[in-house]
């Protein structure tokens, strides 16, 4: 299988109405390992997020894959912070993706039983997935997201308003798909999750990359006034 | 009080003995209603979809007019559907004046808009939570359309059945497009409207518990079949 990474972001910017939201912003991504990007509110991590994975059309600049962009969107998934469930059930919820993309149901469903399970809701497969609670509905999205088994898989904030519960569950999933060889970037707001989960830091500020190092070095020692007063928990706008 | 009383009776009896005329003229109305709503449906779901999920140039003002096409005029609709189909008209060549099939095509043109805007209100607030995982993974416009009507299916279910509410009410547009003759095109509804003109209330009130029962009885089935209620949630 060709591999979709390294992605190569080069001037990259998202405007609307008039206002830049994102960029100008220049990044690579390697093939390995775990990107957190933080930031305060409003600095532009989900539309970062959404650049990347083609969700947000460019104002200017260019992101570019490995491989051909509409090759490349189809070895990616996204798992958004509130999580989005189909009106069916838990195991067809999980299959959609299969399903759309020519797999058929019956195998389908048989790996989304997979999944189900390897995510912790083997017993909630035939239940309809909106009655799930935020927790299951999350691991949920993150099993849609794997089953296609994606190069990249973006999480936009996929532990918010989950309590210390699922998201070390989720944390969990998440260690062992890295360790599996996915590649993961993702938001999130809590430093801890950052610390524990990143093997690269981006620190996103007014809508520009303020720095994009190795974690360690980051919580060690981060090279701007703001991303060290945003480590400390004070209030950065 | 006592008209009423004797509809009552009336319709009591009609029932009771199968009347082969009542059976006819039910059987008539359920098929031409049902194909009609079928056709209708068929035609409206896709395009509420379609008008849901695609932006265009003049979408708002394709939305408004379909909305406003939801109280077209029954007996105006009849009045075109019968110059079409008359012996003069463009289509007077496929002798459909009289039957029921004109009797359906009138009603599927006063059923779609109807089961269109109400099927695009429901898929329009289901798009707005699908949309970026419908994108996300890369589900091609078709996809999304099947995606959004079977999950909006409950939804759907309650357009087709305020179409069906509305076509096997409706009388001025089939009594011109199908002249209500005994034995051809006579429906519930036309015969209700000839034995009224003939003083005959009571077999009219009669037609009438015997159309509202039916009425009751297809929605109840609809709702049954579809499940509503039963999974709420969905």
């Amino acid at each position: 299988m060709t591999a979709i990474l390294p992605l190569s972001v080069h001037a990259a910017q998202v405007r609307r109405r008039g206002k830049t939201i994102v960029g100008p912003i220049d990044l690579d991504l390697d093939t390995q390992g775990t990107t957190i990007v933080i930031g305060p509110n409003g600095a532009g991590k989900t539309t970062l997020l959404h650049m990347l994975h083609g969700l947000a059309r460019l104002s200017q600049g260019t992101v570019a894959w490995n491989t051909p962009t509409q090759d490349a969107q189809t070895k990616q998934a996204f798992v958004f912070q509130a999580p989005v469930v189909l009106r069916r059930s838990v195991r067809d919820n999980i299959a959609y993706p299969l399903i759309l993309h020519g797999v058929l149901k019956s195998e389908a469903r048989r790996r989304a039983e997979d999944w189900a399970a390897r995510v912790g809701l083997a017993e909630a497969l035939k239940r309809p997935a909106t009655v799930l609670s935020g927790g299951e509905k999350q691991k949920l999205a993150l099993a849609r997201a794997l089953i296609r088994e994606p190069q990249v898989l973006f999480l936009d904030e996929p532990t918010a308003n989950l309590d210390g519960r699922s998201t070390r569950e989720i944390e969990t999933i998440l260690h062992r798909t890295a360790a599996e060889g996915t590649r993961i970037v993702m938001t999130t707001h809590n430093i801890g999750q950052a610390q524990r989960l990143a093997s690269e830091v981006i620190f996103l500020y007014r809508g520009r990359v303020h720095e994009m190092t190795r974690a360690e070095a980051f919580f060690k020692g981060p090279r701007t006034p703001e991303a060290a007063a945003f480590i400390k928990g004070d209030i950065v706008e | 009080m006592g008209e009423i009383w004797q509809g009552l009776t009336a319709a009591f009896w009609l029932i009771v003995t199968l009347d082969s005329d009542l059976v006819e003229i039910t059987l008539r109305s359920l098929y031409v209603t049902l194909t009609a709503v079928a056709i209708a449906c068929a035609l409206a779901l896709p395009l509420g979809a379609w008008l849901a999920i695609q932006r265009f140039r003049y979408r708002r003002i394709v939305i408004a007019l379909l909305n406003a096409l939801m109280g077209l005029p029954p007996v105006v609709v009849g009045l075109i559907v019968y110059l079409f189909l008359s012996r003069q008209g463009p289509f007077g060549a496929l002798n459909l004046i009289f039957t029921p099939t004109a009797m359906i095509i009138a009603q599927v043109i006063i059923v779609t808009p109807l089961i269109a805007s109400i099927a695009h209100q429901a898929i329009r607030e289901l798009w707005a939570d699908y949309h970026d995982l419908l994108i996300s993974l890369n589900a091609t416009k078709r996809q999304r359309m099947a995606t959004l009507i079977w999950d909006a299916r409950r939804a759907l279910l309650t357009a087709a059945l305020a179409g069906f509410g509305r076509a096997i009410g409706e009388v001025g547009a089939v009594m011109i497009v199908g002249g209500n003759i005994d034995h051809v095109s006579r429906i519930l509804t036309t015969a209700i409207a000839l034995e009224t003109s003939k003083g005959n209330f009571a077999l009219a009130l009669g037609l009438g518990f015997v159309l509202i029962g039916l009425a009751i009885a297809v929605n109840l089935m609809i709702h049954g079949l579809g499940r509503t209620e039963r999974e709420g949630t969905w």
